[in-house]
């Protein structure tokens, strides 16, 4: 650290309570994060902004303490620290609430709170004081939760309150908050912002990532934006507007192509009718409502929306993976619905699904049989399999979708996130399908793999496949597809054509109008 | 021992070298180094150990371990367990020892004499329904596998003892004018000097491999266990396959039950009790991965040769039984030992492709 920079920090102690100093954080050969400058005032809510993959979420582990940063320092009160796990820089006084809360549902508010620091009397655990305390906290956070309730019991947004007060209870001066209002109605968030102005005149420090650009307005003193894990911009909120959140947000897009022309759009091949899906997790409501729509073949339609839209459940109820309440789906003007997914791969339709690692790969298999694993039955005769006709579908799916891999024999750990990616897509591409359904192709892959992908796709369709792909990244949506489709709370809010603007794209998701 | 733990740091050097034949060579390797080890041991100290008729009867007695260990390896290629196949092995032995007692039909005051193949038919069927109710409850009633064959290995064992009331049948022989001779075939007799056990292993063996490497529904087995979603999005019939694995492993136990109870002329309620045990432990030993989707039948009969001759030979060199438990457990501790580290080796050299995605995923 030069002088000058000494000074530098310095001259903003007052102000910076913890700096993130050029941050840079690569998971194998792929850069989440290239060099990060990111400071969080006191006493003041700084905001991050960014799209999916851009490196917020990875950044908030490093200060949190999750993961360990591959070079840079961070610095609190001016003083150089590391961190190697999230209960040290807990100590230190910076707690995070993930996005997914971490709390046992199956335990009550006051033994969730003091999970892992119970306070021991004579006896065993002093559970009078820790319920002493718990009531304390909860009345500084003016919510009237029992501290004897189960949190299963609990509304989401109650949840989150007792996650806040966990925090409290350690004595959090930087409180980390990752998209926590994404799952909460909107007197909840009311609720939650009004805590927030309290920690604030408390004089604790948070950061905030939130996806509902104009919410998080309301509330923020500064705003950071990363980009492909690089910080674009930074500006006190009395400097900025939505407009300038969404061009940095943005940037200026690769292409990633423009929609196949020239070729016949086809017939309706795939129809999708008042589809409706419950949630599992709330009775009465519905992850998908109501939702009609139809796509021809050789047509690429886009469905772009926020986190929890329900693009997700529609695909995969679609494919057979979810069932449906109501409504229809038929494939060249007859019904599946009540088709299983085998049976709807053998009629030609076929997902893509969300999470490779997940719903996509057998770890286990080769890329061989992974790419072979939905078509065994066109190199199968009398139940016994033809390596010499499996090896020829495996090489032809390998230079059809372009792997990079050393063959067939190939173990699926040895790809990059691209490649592997590139192997479920062909895989579900060698069943030589009708329609295909992608769940966000183009998550955790990079810019050269995501246009590769996007190539694939307009081939597809010139040759008459009928595509429908799903994106929470705005830029995408202005690519290959004829149509954009926007799904918000389980419906269609909009549909466009190819030449709509992103602002128009990302106000009909809710994403730029006050939330909720 | 010293041989198999440089055979696992040779094998984890190889999967560095991302060199997949030599790793999967070495990998069974493992267990093939150590039963070199457990051979020449025990034959330098004991005279007896090394001869063509003592590695003759130890098959005969590694046949039946391997029967179950093959079933097993099925269902944890999936990512199940069989608890069930010891009682399984027991309720097949008696129901065969049952049939061979003849079968009255008081309605029709008429005793029938059923043929051994007739009698064979029936007892795999024995064994086929135990696995069927095992499938169906952990496939379609999502009862965890550990729990539903746990049952069954209770449910099984009880439909034994009281169907003999706690008694053995010893009598398995037959009568020339009834047309039921032969049992005693099964298990006791030998084809060109070979134990009829053996063969039956090998050529179930034979009919598991080719199951696995050549048909659809090995591949089935190996993705189902691999990563059950992937599978089913990709329309694998997960469930039927589920299914399928326990009901062949229900027909492996009771065709072990038949060579058992045919090696020892009597068929007992409380045979092969604990033998759940060893046929897990022989589809460790031979590099199956618990959690599904990895494992050989190559490696499993390697892994049940390692357990009977290690057994075996304890015997012959008059080792106490209680050692030989002690022994036994601590080859069974081991191979999960190298086996956790090769994977976790495996898992590491993943870890650098893989974790991107997981981590811009939680965005």
């Amino acid at each position: 650290m030069t002088l000058h920079d000494m000074n530098g920090v310095r001259e903003k102690e007052s102000s910076v309570v913890l700096s993130a100093r050029n941050i840079a954080k690569s998971f194998g050969n792929i850069h989440a994060l290239k060099g990060v400058n990111f400071d969080v005032h006191r006493g003041e809510v700084t905001t991050l902004f960014g799209e999916n993959g851009a490196g917020k979420s990875t950044l908030m582990k490093i200060l949190s303490g999750v993961i360990q940063p591959s070079s840079g320092e961070i610095v609190l009160e001016g003083r150089p620290v590391t961190f190697h796990s999230s209960s040290e820089a807990r100590d230190l006084g910076i707690s995070i609430i993930h996005q997914e809360l971490s709390l046992a549902p199956n335990m009550n508010v006051r033994d969730n709170i003091f999970m892992g620091r119970e306070i021991m009397g004579p006896g065993g655990v002093d559970y009078a004081e820790e319920e002493k305390q718990t009531r304390a906290l909860m009345r500084e956070l003016e919510e009237d939760i029992d501290p004897l309730t189960l949190v299963e019991d609990l509304r989401l947004g109650q949840q989150q309150l007792v996650e806040i007060a966990r925090a409290l209870s350690v004595n959090a001066r930087i409180l980390i908050m990752d998209e926590p209002t994404s799952a909460l109605s909107a007197s909840e968030v009311e609720v939650l912002f009004k805590v927030v102005h309290d920690l604030k005149s408390r004089g604790v420090s948070i950061v905030y990532i939130s996806h509902h650009l104009e919410e998080a307005l309301q509330i923020t003193d500064h705003a950071v934006v990363l980009r492909d894990g690089v910080m674009t911009a930074s500006a006190p909120r009395s400097e900025i507007n939505l407009e300038w959140i969404v061009r940095n947000m943005v940037g200026e897009n690769f292409d990633l192509g423009s929609p196949p022309e020239g070729h016949r759009i086809g017939e309706v091949a795939l129809s999708i009718r008042d589809l409706t899906v419950p949630d599992t997790a709330r009775k009465g409501r519905n992850v998908v409502d109501g939702v009609s729509l139809d796509v021809r073949a050789g047509e690429i339609v886009c469905i772009y929306g926020l986190m929890g839209a329900g693009r997700t459940e529609m695909l995969e109820c679609v494919a057979g993976r979810l069932a449906n309440a109501s409504g229809m789906v038929s494939l060249l003007g007859h019904d599946v619905s009540s088709l299983s997914i085998a049976e709807r791969i053998e009629e030609g339709l076929v997902l893509v699904p969300e999470d490779r690692q997940r719903d996509g790969l057998v770890q286990t298999m080769t890329v061989g049989k992974n790419l072979s694993l939905a078509s065994i039955g066109a190199f199968t005769r009398n139940s016994i399999i033809s390596r010499r006709r499996e090896r020829s579908l495996v090489e032809r799916a390998i230079k059809n979708v372009t792997i990079k891999t050393s063959g067939g024999e190939a173990e699926i750990g040895s790809l990059s996130g691209g490649n592997q990616q590139k192997v479920v897509i062909g895989k579900m591409l060698a069943t030589n399908p009708k329609v295909v359904l992608l769940d966000e192709p183009s998550r955790g892959i990079d810019i050269g793999a995501k246009a590769e992908v996007f190539r694939l796709l307009a081939e597809g369709a010139r040759r008459g496949l009928a595509v429908i792909y799903s994106t929470s990244e705005v830029g995408e949506c202005l690519s290959i597809a004829h149509r954009i489709v926007v799904m918000r709370r389980g419906r269609i809010s909009a549909e466009f054509s190819s030449d709509v603007s992103k602002e128009e794209i990302m106000a009909a998701s809710g994403e730029a109008v006050n939330a909720i | 021992m010293s041989d198999t733990t440089t055979a696992a740091n040779q094998a984890r050097a190889g999967i560095k070298s991302a060199d997949f034949d030599i790793v999967k060579l070495l990998l069974e390797g493992r267990a093939f180094f150590a039963l070199i080890a457990i051979i020449i041991t025990f034959s330098m100290l004991s005279p007896v150990y090394f001869s063509v008729n003592n590695f003759l009867i130890m098959s005969s007695h590694v046949a039946i371990f391997g029967l179950l260990a093959l079933g097993m390896l099925l269902v944890i290629l999936t990512g199940g367990i069989d608890l069930s196949v010891g009682s399984t092995l027991a309720l097949a032995g008696v129901v065969a020892g049952f049939l061979m007692q003849g079968v009255s039909l008081e309605m029709f005051g008429v005793i029938l004499y059923p043929p051994v193949w007739v009698v064979v038919i029936l007892t795999c069927a024995v064994g086929a329904f135990v696995g069927l109710i095992n499938g169906v409850l952990v496939a379609f009633f999502k009862v965890p596998a550990f729990v539903a064959t746990l049952g069954l290995l209770y449910v099984a064992r009880g439909v034994a003892l009281l169907m003999t009331n706690g008694l053995t049948y010893n009598n398995l022989g037959g009568r020339p004018e009834l047309g039921n001779t032969g049992f005693e075939w099964l298990g006791f007799n030998r084809l060109l000097g070979v134990p009829i056990g053996v063969v039956v292993l090998v050529a179930v063996a034979v009919l598991c491999s080719l199951l696995l490497n050549r048909s659809a529904l090995g591949r089935w087995i190996y993705s189902t266990g691999g990563n059950e979603r992937a599978a089913e999005l990709s329309g694998v019939p997960v469930k039927r396959v589920k299914v399928t694995v326990y009901v062949l492993s229900g027909i492996c136990s009771a065709i072990a039950g038949l060579v058992l109870s045919s090696q020892l002329t009597s068929a007992g309620p409380t045979a092969g009790t604990t033998y759940e045990l060893t046929a897990i432990a022989a589809v460790v030993i031979g590099g199956a991965a618990l959690t599904g989707g990895r494992g050989t039948v190559r490696g499993t009969l390697l892994g049940a040769f390692v357990i009977g001759f290690l057994s075996d030979g304890l015997v012959i060199i008059g080792v106490s039984s209680y050692w030989q438990t002690v022994f036994t457990g601590a080859v069974i501790v081991l191979a999960v030992l190298l086996n956790s580290i090769q994977y976790r080796g495996r898992r590491r050299a993943a870890a650098a492709t893989s974790s991107p995605q997981t981590g811009k995923a939680s965005e």
